[in-house]
Order: structure tokens, then C-alpha cells, then sequence
């Protein structure tokens, strides 16, 4: 990103109403006990934790009815820092565990964690079908533009030019628009948020728990130890602050009509259709069968 | 009405495929995820029917893979579930299923084994995927893995594989050949539902002191179920009694110790075995699946020519029944070991049998079944010169 850090620090849409004094204390959604975290300092999952677990809270949601599947990377260990029931599964395939359990157990809120090499790259076909076919879960893409864990390689949100352990001269793959991929294969609510804006991105992941059906919520998060060292892109709040400058504002909210970069991202949520929620469809389509027993 | 479905009171005519699917109904299985794959997909096709009738859930997923992970998910919440496959399928749902065995999930995996390598030859039987169901996952693993020889022991076999995976905590796979998969006979349904039905044993201490993985006096821990309070961890990674990851030397070895050993601590259920004519053998068959049958009535036919021959079939195959089998090893002069594949089961014989023992092999690998005569005259052959 070229264009000067935009340091303005303006409301984004869903933010107003959101600064109201909270009883929320992350520290009640957490096992403690494995304190101090894995994550680098300036990691933005954290943050994108917090905002998951504020949302839960201010939902009611139960921690013995919270269900929270995650799959490889960094993204994936976050799991384990909440309270509830977690399930930290293979590289790619929550989406595909978290299908299985929600549609087994419907009266659990399934939540999924996951990164933009676990969910686009490994896991790509689970997300779209999951998108296609509705069942009532939400899931978290954390895209922090590389695989951490791994130790910086290229992921399919890498962004034009960048340099990482495996494009040594510069990334010339295009970048995938996973929240239109979401919207396009039929995902229930899309949207995106960013950590910087963690009000705004607690109302957003509210906003699609509280959606029957599938949501997929981008959070745009940072890596500033494998990522912007590498890219000489500062401090944890100088990457923040240069994300920032790359979202439009003046698209906040609106529907998808962009491409991905540069500077047209969008936050807020993107698109909303009430299609029939998977569990329910199938369930009614085989009444009749369970009725004739 | 097809024949697959004709109904005579509890005496039913059914497929193989058709046998798992009813017998998982009856076992509990309230879940299945699947890929349409040949010479399996009539399990996920009975599945889908039934399934509703029961209030369980069946789906058709994208690929192997998810549908491996679906099941473990549903698994994980609870709910007894199953998938169906074949070879390349198979070989996908391969770090599922070793997921599965790392975090404890009850599952039931029927394999119908089709020519391969690759796509192979898929109406074809085979029997080319013992080795991958034992070994086709990384690092070292428990696993338990049944071998019917007929429709009726299709049916009993799944229900003992949902049992034994709940009551061990691990996946257990089916294994089928073609032959048997798609063979209509008649179950005796009155006679293999007497078998009792086994459910895991759910956590029930305060969860304040549970520990997910503890040892328990038996090998096998507690499971928590999402909703009853015990919110743990699950994890593929290496992990202790509390379920978090560890890479403590000390501890990583006694969690993989009380992994790989909990299997072999319960022999007593986990080992089945039929043997015919084994009590004088010279000559002794070692085989599984549609190959023993055939094997039986060969060895029938050796007696009846004075040839002392006897049939060793170890039905459940994955962990061998070893101790049953050196107990022979060590009386007979002569084993053969008919399969189709290229000699797979042969190797465990070979490693386990004593190297005195001559083993004649006959290997089918051109998707033909094994005849008996094929069988009887490597006997005879083996008689003669073993």
C-alpha cells in the first residue's frame, strides 16, 4: 500500500451505537489458565477474539452451548483460549466438522475460526458449499494475508508485489475476494470487518451470529511478525492504520460491486438474502418419513 | 419391490451395502456423511432413506474429505455416525480418520474395496485396501477393522463395529469386498439384533475435576458431550489428561502409550476369528471376505479327499488375532494364503508365522473372484510337498 496512512480515526458504519458502557469482561470467556497466549505481539487475532467473545456476550449465548471449531494456523490455536466447547481440527476442514456437528446437535451455536490459507486455499470447496448450503453456523475468516505458522509463505490473499518465504521476488498471484466468493456461492449474511474497529466488528459478528443460516464474516487482521516485518510495513498499529487507508469509506455497508484491492474494500455487512436454513429445509422435506414410522 | 428390499418379518433380503446401513440403524447410528462413490453408495442411498425415519440426519457433502470431517464433527457432538466409501475415497478420508483415532471419536467407516491402484476398476472386487485401512494413515495409530464374509455377517459385523468404536473410542472400519457389497441373501434380522446395543460412557464427574483424556482404569476415557458442562479441548495435537496440546516428552509418551495399548488391552472383544477343520490341519487357509468362502468350501472338499486342511478367517483383521493364529502356526506343516490383491494379508502371515512353515500364496488381481478349485489344488499342491 502506497497511498499515505490515513490516520483519521472516524466512526465506521455500526460503530455508534456500540460505545455504551458494557458489563462485558473478556476475561469471563476465557480459560485463563493458559495465559499468557502463543500469538506474536501485534497479532490481531486477539483482538478478533475479543470481539467474538463481546458478541457472544451480548447475544446470552451460554458458554456450554457455544460450540467454536477452528483449523490449522494461527487462527486455528485461538480456539483453545475460549471457554467453551472447542475443537481444533485438520488444516482446511472446519467448515466441513462444523457441518457435521451443527446439523447433529442444532441446539448448539456452532461458531467457526479460521485463516485465508486454511478457508481459501485448503478448504476452499468446504467454504463454498457451506456458503451453498446454508446451515445454520458462522464462520470467522481471520486474514492476516500469509501463513503465519508456517513461517510466511504465500496465501491466496497475499496482495500484489508482496514478499514472503515463497515468493521471494514478489507475489504475482491476484488475490481472492473471499467475501464475494461467499456472496456469490450463497452464504446467508457476508460481511467484513477489521480489527481496528472492534465495536464495529463485534456488531457485525453479532449480526451474523444472530443470522439463521451461514455466515461468513471477514476480519481483516495483521501479521506483523512474519508479514509486515518482511514487507517493512512497521508496527502492529502502522499495518492497522495502512489497512484502514485501503477501505473506502464511503463503501462502508454497501453491497459488493468493487474488486478486492487496491483501496476498495468494503466493511460492514455485505450481503443478506433469508434463504431457508439448511437443518430446517432438510428436516421438513423428511417429516413425512419420520411421521409414517 | 427389488429384491433388496423384500421383507419376510424379521428375515430380510438385502445387499451387503444395504445390510450395513440397516444394521448402523439398528446400532444407533443417527448420522452419515457421504460421497457417492462405486461399489459403496448404496449404503449412503439406504442411508438417506432410513435415516429420517429414526429422526437422524443424513448429507450428501462435497467431497470425501468433508464427509470424513462431518462425521467426527457429529461424533464430537454426540450423535453415533458413519460414512461409506470406496479405494480413492478411502485413501482421502485418510487424515480424518487419524484425527479420529488421535481425539477419540466413535466412528464407523465401511470400506468396499475396488481395484486399484488409482480409479482402478470399480465395479471390480478386490481386496487391496487391507494395508491402507491399517496403515494408510500417518504415524502410529490404533485401529479396528472387521472383515464380513456374507450379508448376514455385514449386518452383525457393522453393529459390532459401532459397539466396539464406542465402546473403545476409536474409528473401526468395515471392510468389504464387492462381491460381498453387492451379494443379495437373507439376514436373519431376529437373530443378530439380540446383540446388545453399546453406548459410550459419557463424563459424569463434576466438571471441575474432569480431565478429558484421563487414563482411566481400562484405557479408555470418559466423553464429554457439548451442552453438559465440561467444555474441553480437542485437538489432532499431541495432548495430555487435560485435552490441551503437550510436547512434554514424559507426557507425550504416556498419551501415546494408553493410545496405541487400549486396543490391545481389550482383546477379549476386540479379536473374532473362524476357524474350520483347524484342529488336525497340515494345511491351513488364511483368508477374508468373499476369498474364505470360497476357502471353506475348498477345504470341505480337502477333507472329503483325506487331506487334512482347515480354514483360519480372522474377521476382525486390524489388530490380527496373532495369538490365535501362532497357536496353529505352530501345529500345521503348510499355509496358504489365497487373497485378491498382490499379497497383503500374506505379509502379516509371513511375519507372524514361524520360518519353518512353507506358505503357498494365491494372488488375483485381475478382478476376478477366487474360485474354490483354484483353492483346493494349491491345498492338494501344498499336501503333497509342504
Amino acid at each position: 500500500m502506497d497511498d499515505a496512512i490515513d490516520t483519521a480515526l472516524e466512526p465506521c458504519a455500526g460503530a455508534a451505537a456500540t460505545t455504551a458502557p458494557s458489563d462485558f469482561d473478556i476475561r469471563d470467556y476465557l480459560r485463563t489458565e493458559l495465559l499468557p497466549h502463543f500469538m506474536c505481539p501485534g497479532c490481531g487475532h486477539g483482538i478478533a477474539l475479543r470481539a467474538l467473545l463481546w458478541a457472544v456476550h451480548e447475544l446470552g449465548i451460554a458458554k456450554d452451548r457455544l460450540a467454536v471449531v477452528t483449523g490449522i494456523g494461527c487462527s486455528g490455536r485461538t480456539g483453545a483460549y475460549i471457554d467453551a466447547n472447542t475443537f481444533h481440527t485438520t488444516h482446511g476442514r472446519p467448515l466441513a466438522f462444523a457441518t457435521g456437528l451443527a446439523l447433529a446437535r442444532p441446539d448448539l451455536e456452532v461458531v467457526v475460526i479460521t485463516g485465508d490459507g486454511d478457508c481459501l486455499a485448503i478448504g476452499g470447496n468446504h467454504l463454498i458449499h457451506a456458503c451453498r448450503r446454508n446451515l445454520d453456523m458462522t464462520c470467522l475468516m481471520l486474514n492476516n494475508e500469509i501463513y503465519g505458522m508456517t513461517g510466511g509463505q504465500v496465501s491466496p490473499t497475499t496482495g500484489a508485489d508482496r514478499l514472503t518465504t515463497t515468493t521471494p521476488s514478489g507475489n504475482t498471484e491476484p488475490v481472492f475476494d473471499a467475501c464475494a466468493l461467499a456472496a456469490a456461492a450463497g452464504a446467508g449474511l457476508v460481511g467484513r470487518g477489521m480489527t481496528l474497529q472492534t465495536p464495529a466488528l463485534k456488531n457485525l459478528i453479532r449480526d451474523a451470529i444472530a443470522h439463521r443460516g451461514f455466515s461468513f464474516v471477514e476480519v481483516i487482521s495483521d501479521c506483523t511478525e512474519i508479514f509486515g516485518r518482511k514487507n517493512d510495513l512497521g508496527s502492529s498499529p502502522e499495518m492497522i492504520l495502512r489497512q484502514k487507508s485501503a477501505m473506502r469509506p464511503e463503501f462502508y455497508g454497501n453491497v459488493v460491486d468493487q474488486p478486492f484491492r487496491p483501496n476498495a474494500m468494503k466493511t460492514g455487512i455485505l450481503a443478506r438474502t433469508d434463504r431457508p436454513e439448511y437443518g430446517d429445509a432438510y428436516r421438513a422435506a423428511t417429516a413425512a418419513a419420520g411421521a409414517s414410522r | 419391490m427389488p429384491a433388496s428390499t423384500q421383507t419376510n418379518g424379521l428375515r430380510q433380503n438385502l445387499q451387503g451395502n444395504h445390510a450395513c446401513a440397516v444394521a448402523a440403524i439398528a446400532a444407533g447410528c443417527r448420522f452419515y456423511a457421504g460421497y457417492p462413490i462405486t461399489p459403496s453408495s448404496e449404503v449412503a442411498e439406504r442411508m438417506a432413506v432410513e435415516l429420517p425415519k429414526v429422526g437422524g440426519a443424513f448429507i450428501q457433502m462435497e467431497d470425501e474429505i468433508a464427509s470424513m470431517g462431518a462425521v467426527i464433527g457429529a461424533s464430537m457432538g454426540g450423535v453415533k455416525a458413519m460414512t461409506a466409501t470406496s479405494g480413492p475415497g478411502f485413501s482421502l478420508k485418510q487424515e480424518n480418520l487419524g484425527y479420529a483415532a488421535m481425539v477419540e471419536a466413535p466412528c464407523v467407516v465401511i470400506n468396499v474395496m475396488r481395484g486399484g491402484p488409482s480409479t482402478g476398476m470399480p465395479t471390480r472386487p478386490s481386496q487391496g485396501d487391507l494395508m491402507q485401512a491399517r496403515w494408510g494413515t500417518h504415524g502410529d495409530h490404533p485401529i479396528v477393522v472387521l472383515t464380513p464374509a456374507s450379508v448376514a455377517e455385514a449386518y452383525r459385523q457393522t453393529i459390532r463395529a459401532f459397539n466396539l468404536s464406542e465402546r473403545l473410542r476409536t474409528p473401526v472400519i468395515v471392510l468389504l469386498d464387492e462381491v460381498i457389497a453387492h451379494l443379495v441373501e437373507t439376514v436373519d434380522i431376529a437373530r443378530a439384533d439380540p446383540m446388545q446395543r453399546v453406548d459410550r460412557t459419557w463424563a459424569s464427574e463434576p466438571p471441575e475435576t474432569f480431565r478429558p483424556y484421563a487414563a482411566s482404569a481400562d484405557g479408555v476415557p470418559a466423553m464429554p458431550r457439548p451442552g453438559d458442562g465440561y467444555r474441553s479441548h480437542t485437538t489432532g495435537l499431541t495432548h495430555g489428561p487435560s485435552g490441551f496440546p503437550t510436547q512434554k516428552p514424559a507426557e507425550v509418551t504416556a498419551a501415546m502409550t494408553r493410545l496405541l495399548g487400549k486396543i490391545d488391552r481389550h482383546r477379549d472383544i476386540v479379536d473374532s476369528v473362524e476357524t474350520t477343520g483347524c484342529e488336525d490341519a497340515e494345511v491351513l487357509v488364511v483368508a477374508v471376505g468373499i476369498v474364505a468362502r470360497a476357502a471353506r468350501r475348498a477345504v470341505d472338499q480337502a477333507q472329503e479327499r483325506g487331506i487334512r486342511a482347515g480354514l483360519f478367517r480372522p474377521i476382525t483383521l486390524w489388530p490380527f488375532p496373532e495369538a490365535q493364529f501362532r497357536q496353529l502356526d505352530d501345529r500345521v506343516r503348510a499355509i496358504l494364503v489365497p487373497e485378491m490383491n498382490a499379497g497383503q494379508l500374506c505379509l502379516e502371515v509371513e511375519r507372524l508365522s514361524g520360518r519353518r512353515t512353507r506358505i503357498g500364496r494365491i494372488n488375483r488381481i485381475d478382478g476376478e473372484p477366487i474360485d474354490p478349485d483354484a483353492i483346493l489344488s494349491a491345498i492338494e499342491e501344498l499336501a503333497r510337498h509342504g
